[in-house]
């Protein structure tokens, strides 16, 4: 497979995305590295083909942000927004992430082998979230659709105003949100976690989550919810 | 004769100005429902607008233009100051943010055609780009909302320009609503949701909060689409002065400020009529921020909220605005609030469907019911067929065309060639509110109150 180095302290993040966006042929499967990132902002950001984009060092901002197809790699720690508003792909944080990681993801993996931060997985839509570590508060906050696996624990409000989106947590989190309820592991769900830990490289039982999900009581405007939405 | 006291039979009728029929009316709805009113359009209340500004014109000491025969370019250009592909108009009158699911695929599709037709521009709205208003509209802004409802880069990347949406003016700090009855299969899919959920948006974004956040998120959708599309910024009218500075300072090549008459198609009353401040005092503090920041040129200025005519138009631009945003004001023109609807040239009465809604012609604000009686602002399959695309696109070009021809001939008499040349000095104040709000001074002084 063709290997192509670019060094930030050299390059022009600028220049970087330009060429992964328009230099880039239908298909392409290269490998891509990136050196010296310095914690720049918006590190491969709307790539469209299957290329594999590997960081070494920590990124800033919006890394992989919107990604489609591709599989970016971060070997350091990530600010906030990673792989938001991900289409499909993968995206994997070596090491910990900010606020926002995988916000409003349509599709696609995010997996964070440490710990991230506040919100994590807000507005999920559809893609798929593995935290090696523990989450911050607000997590999964109107979550829609799209599961989210937490190994260790997670912060106050979890799963807060949820709606279809699935949680699997290992740990405990501090509080539950308005409307999240933990419920029964069926077989299905241990299969979905073990197939997103597999996915994931992570090795724990799938039998040590719970499941959170919504109970569905906000989805219609009610006088006697007393505001607990 | 007698002097006996005649006392007169006399029905108690006085009316209490705080607790008068419209307030006891509330009142007994809360009672009942114990849930607030929800409804669409803006705010209702009598405002300093617009209305309360006049045109001085040319007369001995200024030279007036030809009405009908000397050029008036309206050519307006926004995103001059970082997008390599700045957005180009035949007139300064774009059309607003409004949904679809606010609003039917056919609504969408006739904005996009009427717009491509007299050269300007549409903008999507919270539900993502339908194909029906990317295929009819040439320019179309692609609205990045707190919901990010069908927010995708593919979308992002076919769209003409980008509008980060912060706030609304119908509901400045409020997120958007849809009721269940208008998240039908197709907007549900669109949305990612639930079909038949009341749908709450989120009033903030998700992955920035503070400005300091927003000029990387910017920066951000810059390196996405290569630099080339310019990057709006919308804002709600409240503290629009350092609002605006905020803006310019995150890296906005468009700051678009809407006033509290802006519509929405739901929002709680109390919020559309109680929440921010008036179109005209919003312009004032906007021109202030980009004046103040040596931006004003650089960084343009899109005005909506309460924009009707061509005169309001012209008002705004002459203020210090580069071009105006209108929702309710196309929504009128393509037949909301209009006694019948259109089929093949046949007009229906749409009467019957007012009174479901306990509402008459000229009185109703029910968008959020989605049982919109001339199928403008709804889901429904049979309601929205009382709105065809060729019919709401006529209607939409002749309320623009006949806006900008207004707008032209107030420019022309007021001797410019270019409706970008309006200044304030073209205008005076009609009451001392508006002359305080607007900086322009009350008519036959030069007294600007506060000065």
């Amino acid at each position: 497979m063709e290997r192509m180095t670019f060094d930030l302290s050299k390059t022009p993040l600028r220049d970087v995305n330009q060429f992964l966006h328009r230099s880039l042929k239908a298909g392409d499967d290269r490998h891509i590295e990136v050196q010296n990132p310095d914690g720049a902002h918006s590190i491969a950001v709307g790539l469209d083909e299957p290329v594999t984009v590997e960081i070494h060092g920590h990124a800033g901002y919006y890394a992989a942000g919107m990604n489609k197809k591709a599989t970016v790699v971060v070997h350091g720690s990530v600010g906030t927004g990673v792989a938001e508003n991900m289409m499909s792909g993968k995206v994997h944080v070596k090491g910990f992430a900010s606020n926002g990681a995988g916000a409003t993801a349509h599709g696609g993996l995010l997996v964070i082998d440490g710990d991230a931060g506040l919100r994590c997985g807000i507005s999920l839509k559809g893609g798929d979230i593995v935290v090696g570590g523990s989450v911050g508060s607000f997590s999964a906050f109107m979550a829609q659709a799209g599961r989210m696996v937490i190994c260790g624990n997670a912060g106050d409000a979890l799963g807060d105003s949820l709606y279809e989106a699935v949680i699997y947590i290992r740990g405990e989190p501090k509080s539950l949100g308005a409307d999240a309820q933990f419920e029964p592991m069926t077989d299905n769900d241990y299969k979905t976690v073990g197939d997103l830990l597999q996915q994931a490289g992570m090795d724990h039982d799938p039998k040590s989550f719970k499941r959170i999900a919504s109970a569905r009581s906000l989805y219609h405007w009610n006088a006697d919810a007393n505001q607990e939405y | 004769m007698d002097m006996k006291p005649v006392h007169i039979k006399r029905r108690s009728a006085e009316e209490s100005a705080s607790f008068d029929r419209r307030i006891i009316d509330y009142i007994q709805n809360a009672a009942a429902h114990g849930l607030y009113e929800i409804r669409g359009l803006g705010a209702k209340r009598p405002l300093p607008h617009f209305d309360d500004l006049l045109f001085l014109a040319g007369s001995a000491s200024r030279y007036p233009l030809e009405g009908y025969r000397e050029k008036c370019t309206t050519k307006t250009i926004l995103g001059t100051r970082y997008a390599k592909k700045p957005i180009e108009l035949e007139i300064p009158i774009t059309i607003a943010g409004m949904s679809f699911g606010a609003l039917s695929a056919n609504v969408k599709e006739a904005l996009g055609r009427a717009a491509t037709e007299v050269g300007t521009s549409t903008t999507t709205g919270d539900g993502g780009m339908t194909q029906e208003e990317r295929g009819s509209s040439k320019t179309l802004v692609y609205q990045c909302l707190p919901s990010r409802y069908g927010f995708n880069p593919d979308d992002l990347r076919k769209a003409d320009a980008i509008e980060v949406v912060i706030g609304q003016g119908a509901k400045p700090g409020g997120g958007g609503m849809l009721l269940g009855q208008k998240v039908n299969p197709r907007v549900a899919k669109m949305r990612t949701l639930p079909q038949g959920v009341d749908q709450r948006s989120a009033c903030r974004h998700p992955d920035w909060t503070g400005p300091d956040d927003l000029a990387i998120k910017i920066q951000e959708l810059r390196e996405m689409t290569d630099w080339e599309k310019p990057i709006y910024v919308k804002v709600g009218a409240t503290r629009t002065f350092n609002d605006v500075k905020l803006a310019v300072h995150a890296g906005a090549d468009v700051v678009v400020v809407d006033g509290m008459q802006g519509g929405t198609a739901a929002t709680q009353t109390c919020f559309i009529e109680h929440v921010g401040i008036p179109t005209l005092a919003a312009v004032r503090q906007a021109v202030d921020a980009l004046e103040d920041l040596d931006m004003k040129g650089t960084v343009q200025l899109i005005v909506s909220g309460g924009i009707r005519t061509g005169a309001d138009v012209a008002k705004a631009l002459a203020m210090g605005a580069d071009a105006v945003a209108i929702g309710q004001g196309v929504l009128f023109a393509l037949g909301c609030n209009s006694e019948t609807w259109v089929r093949d040239g046949q007009h229906y009465s749409a009467i019957d469907a007012y009174d479901a809604l306990g509402t008459a012609p000229g009185f109703c604000h029910h968008c959020h019911t989605g049982k919109c009686p001339v199928g403008v602002t709804t889901q429904d399959a049979e309601l929205e067929q009382r709105l065809q695309p060729e019919v709401g696109a006529r209607r939409v070009r002749n309320y623009l065309k006949t806006l900008n021809m207004e707008l032209t001939t107030i420019a022309r008499a007021c001797g410019k060639q270019n409706v970008h040349h309006l200044e304030r000095e073209d205008l005076v104040a009609l009451t001392v509110e508006a002359a305080a709000m607007s900086g322009i001074p009350l008519a036959g002084t030069n007294w600007v109150p506060g000065r």
